[in-house]
């Protein structure tokens, strides 16, 4: 299978997510967090921050939906029936507490074959409502070849 | 917070049969392949699988907890590979492999059942 590469430095309309305090904690719950900075609001405000924090890998929730349009892109042309997400990297800024409004772009960085495989990796980049970046995130999906599925 | 090269890290978790609906709901990722045992088994895995990224929450919690909350955790990069099952211990291990310039870079992986469902991952962690 010939590989796509005409969509490499691709970007798409910025994706915008408001945190809310349940949906940390939602999300706290559901990976078995227990500390209280992301649980409870008094514990979060004394430690010095506006509100309940997000956990480092909440970014998969802000920067996830922003990713998804370029992984079912026809331009990019991943055949998700033979689809595996392989890697992923997130590099962090502040953190991200309830109230933050986070922005979110994406960009197809590289498409290339080796070996009967193919490599797809995204970045994410997510900035809150003070311009800072608060997470850049990589995303590495391998689609295996031959139609073998 | 102090850590020095050498450092072990070391976390425990059974994920109960629960866990893949609850992080399906928190993530927004509904894949049916970790909430639907009869599709899961229609394209040829054991049953339901889980997350990955729920996988690699884990291992970001060693990281963390180990570091004393979530503020020093500055960057963590993961290869995924078998397939994590629900009612299997899963053990995350990791060292810290080097500090310097007020960043303890950390290796570490999860397993479960012998199986390395990450691995090759690395972390930076902010040290003062």
């Amino acid at each position: 299978m010939a590989v796509k590469t005409e969509a490499i430095g691709k970007t798409y309309p910025a994706v915008l997510y408001a945190v809310g305090r349940e949906k940390i904690r939602e999300y706290a719950y559901a990976v078995g967090e227990t500390n209280p900075l992301y649980l409870d609001v008094d514990a979060a405000r004394a430690a010095g921050y506006a509100d309940v924090v997000a956990p480092p890998m909440f970014a998969v929730v802000y920067s996830g939906r922003a990713v998804t349009p370029a992984l079912f892109d026809p331009e990019v042309g991943i055949n998700f029936a033979n689809m595996l997400h392989a890697g992923q990297e997130f590099a962090w800024g502040p953190l991200v507490v309830a109230g933050d409004e986070i922005t979110t772009t994406t960009e197809v960085k590289s498409i290339s074959e080796r070996g009967g495989m193919e490599f797809y990796e995204f970045e994410t980049v997510s900035r809150n409502d003070r311009d800072e970046t608060v997470c850049t995130g990589t995303w590495r999906q391998i689609v295996r070849g031959g139609g073998s599925s | 917070m102090s850590l020095a090269a050498g450092d072990p890290l070391e976390l425990k978790v059974t994920p109960d049969p629960y866990v893949t609906v609850r992080y399906a709901g928190a993530s927004g990722d509904f894949n049916p392949i970790h909430i639907d045992e009869d599709f899961a088994k229609q394209v040829g895995l054991p049953g339901r699988i889980l997350h990955g990224l729920w996988t690699m929450a884990q291992v970001a919690r060693a990281h963390t907890d180990a570091a004393g909350g979530p503020e020093g955790l500055k960057r963590l990069s993961v290869q995924f590979r078998g397939m994590g099952r629900m009612g299997e211990e899963i053990v995350v291990t990791g060292t810290v492999r080097e500090v310097g310039d007020g960043i303890a870079v950390v290796d570490s992986q999860a397993e479960q059942a012998g199986s390395r469902l990450i691995r090759n991952a690395v972390a930076e962690i902010a040290v003062s």
